[in-house]
């Protein structure tokens, strides 16, 4: 599946909708990871939904009991809270084909149809 | 990874002993020589339902209650209720642990399906996790089950990899004693090969079943620097928890008493030189309806009469049953059993697994204390499971009556010759075998002692006959036509009895004969005597007669000369 595929089908992205996007992004302090992880998590949203997105920054470092209670194994870890269902999107988030498909703004199939 | 465990086996011996820490399971202390290596990491691994949460419970359990080390578990399987609830049935109160602050039960349940990875990421809020939990109640137990999960959600990433070996080396530095439990392999300890980052300690569970038993068994693949068992010891997971069952006689131990134990018959106590020694065990091997159970009978009615208490695990009779058939041959045990004091217990060898069958024997003879014990038909466990599994099993269970001085009896159907089927011969003091023999159309049986180790027991074959009041040992008849028994015995009997009679008649009448003979000759012998007597009278008379004939010739003689006034004679004449 690549990224220039995807990019010419402008039905798979699903960016016309009203609805609300709540991120959250989990991160340990400033490593590299996180850092790249905001980066791109910033730009992909800035692209597909401007100005109908949050994004909460987490830092386990100040509170790791957090990374139980939220279920969070991983760093970088973007959790969609809204819209449901929640969906976890575990990395840097160095390859945005697959954070589109992560974060459902497009659907991993409709490609190919 | 520091390499100054001792790898040498001479060294263990001679080495410092490593530090353990008590898993509070019992046996499992007992193999590894005190518990799992302190400070490390330690790998069980098994199939699914092969009891390794349970494992790793109870040593955080044995750990908070019994050695104040406080533990974290952190489960990737379960939710942490779950978890609590399914032990709690076990007695562990996970929730109390939690309240005393002796345990945290972590759980992260990742959802595949829910995930998504795109580009590099690290583990670095577990550790953070651990940590914070670890530092929460000062733990010094961490379980983490099962690791393996993170492989299902994240694939065969190298960052998997990497992030596993970081966090074994990391429990390592916090100097926690650590259980990681894996999913077992089809060719390697674990699917996800993990064993590769915890090297100090490995234990493998297995759950097989073999022919619809299942048997339980855990086995200590590696124990760096500590010298422990290999074997496979069978466990089961019993009301109290997880329970491994060792053979004790490793170290073979047992004491041993000089004292005697009957065997309720009298001439087999003689064939033995006085008896089973106290803690023994016999083996009575033979084949089919050889009276093998008679024999056990007997010592349980010895024993009960003299007001001790004997278990009697059957395998092949309901205890009812065996109660009618021994009154036949005139043992009635009722009175026991109704006293207390004769515990019968029957369990199909197939009932359940034969770990099932060695926890069930090892709590009755906790209940019951016996003296003396029977194991009536342990071959049949073979129909079971497997034959090398039945051995170790009937070897643990003989252990159990060892190890605490009872004195015990098994029996076992062997096929008549000298090597048993179920090899446990060597383990056994006596061994009895009871065999069939054909002939004259008649089936009879003998017995003969095998072995009885230290003491001087008979060379004898003898035939064992039941009869209505019991068991009888009888002497073979054994002659230039072979050994007799049965009816050819008794016909044999008869005959040397006939013989017998009739050489005393043959004696009598020559004894008989001989009196009239000499009895004949004496009262020839007095005639001749009183012939003799009256011949010597006749004699005497007859020299007397003539002295007195010539006495009074003489005097005649004189008389006459004076009546005729003859002249003087100048010679005197009669004047002598």
């Amino acid at each position: 599946m690549s990224d220039r595929h995807l990019t010419d089908d402008p039905i798979a992205v699903r960016a016309d909708s009203d609805q609300y996007w709540d991120l959250r992004l989990y991160v340990t302090g400033r490593s590299p990871n996180c850092l790249r992880a905001i980066g791109n998590l910033r730009r992909a949203c800035e692209e597909h939904l401007a100005d109908r997105y949050q994004i909460e920054i987490v830092d386990l470092l100040e509170n790791p009991r957090l990374a139980a209670e939220d279920q969070i194994l991983a760093v970088p870890t973007v959790v969609r809270r809204l819209p449901q269902p929640i969906r976890k999107i575990i990395g840097d988030l160095s390859d945005a084909a697959r954070l589109l498909v992560g974060l459902q703004l497009r659907e991993p199939g409709r490609t190919r149809t | 990874m520091d390499n100054t465990a001792l790898t040498g086996s001479t060294d263990i011996a001679a080495g410092p002993e490593l530090a353990k820490a008590a898993t509070g399971i019992s046996g499992l202390d007992q193999i590894t020589g005190g518990g799992l290596p302190l400070g490390r990491v330690t790998l069980v691994t098994g199939s699914a339902g092969a009891g390794k949460t349970l494992l790793g419970l109870q040593f955080l359990v044995a750990g908070a209650r019994e050695h104040g080390e406080p533990g974290v578990l952190l489960t990737f399987e379960e939710s942490a209720a779950k978890v609590a609830a399914n032990v709690r049935s076990l007695g562990f109160d996970l929730d109390e642990l939690q309240r005393d602050g002796l345990l945290v039960v972590l759980s992260f349940r990742v959802e595949p399906t829910e995930i998504v990875t795109t580009g590099a990421f690290d583990f670095e809020p577990l550790f953070l996790t651990l940590d914070d939990a670890i530092g929460r109640v000062g733990a010094q137990r961490v379980v983490l089950d099962t690791l393996e999960v993170l492989f299902g959600v994240f694939g065969e990433d190298s960052t998997v990899r990497a992030e596993l070996s970081r966090l074994a080396r990391w429990l390592e530095d916090r100097g926690v004693t650590a259980i990681v439990t894996g999913e077992r392999g089809s060719s390697s300890l674990t699917r996800h090969g993990i064993e590769e980052y915890v090297s100090d300690c490995v234990l493998v569970l297995d759950h097989r079943v073999h022919e619809e038993i299942s048997t339980r068994r855990l086995r200590l693949v590696k124990y760096r620097g500590s010298a422990h068992g290999t074997n496979e010891y069978p466990f089961l997971i019993s009301a109290r928890g997880f329970v491994v069952l060792p053979v004790t006689s490793i170290a073979l131990d047992y004491a041993a008493p000089e004292e005697r134990f009957s065997t309720g018959i009298a001439r087999l106590d003689h064939m033995l030189g006085g008896g089973l020694f106290l803690g023994s065990t016999v083996l009575v091997s033979g084949t089919a309806g050889t009276g093998k159970t008679s024999l056990g009978a007997h010592l349980m009615n010895s024993a009960c009469a003299r007001g001790e208490r004997a278990l009697w695990v059957l395998f092949e009779e309901s205890p009812g049953q065996v109660l009618r058939n021994m009154r036949s041959i005139g043992l009635d045990l009722r009175p026991w059993v109704d006293a207390g004091l004769l515990r019968m217990w029957a369990a199909r060898p197939s009932a359940f697994g034969l770990e099932a069958h060695l926890a069930a024997l090892s709590r009755l003879i906790e209940e019951v204390s016996p003296s003396v014990g029977v194991l009536d038909g342990i071959g049949s466990l073979a129909h079971g499971a497997a034959s090398p599994e039945v051995t170790s099993m009937v070897a643990r269970q003989i252990d159990l009556f060892k190890a605490r001085g009872i004195t015990a009896m098994v029996t076992a159907l062997g096929h008549g010759d000298e090597t048993s089927n179920l090899s446990v011969s060597s383990m056994v003091d006596t061994w009895l075998l009871l065999r069939n023999i054909e002939t004259n159309g008649e089936r009879n049986r003998l017995l003969f002692v095998l072995k009885s180790r230290g003491t001087a027991h008979s060379n004898q074959v003898r035939e064992f006959v039941l009869t209505d009041h019991g068991v009888e040992l009888v002497d073979v008849y054994a002659g230039a036509a072979g050994v007799l028994t049965g009816s050819a015995r008794l016909a044999q009997r008869a005959a040397e009895r006939d013989a017998e009679l009739r050489r005393t008649d043959e004696l009598d009448r020559r004894r008989r004969e001989l009196h009239r003979s000499i009895s004949e000759r004496e009262s020839h012998f007095a005639a001749v005597q009183d012939q003799l007597a009256a011949e010597r009278a006749e004699l005497d008379q007859l020299d007397l007669r003539e002295r007195r004939h010539v006495t009074s010739a003489d005097a005649d003689r004189l008389a006459m000369a004076a009546g005729r006034w003859a002249d003087a004679d100048p010679n005197g004449g009669g004047q002598r």
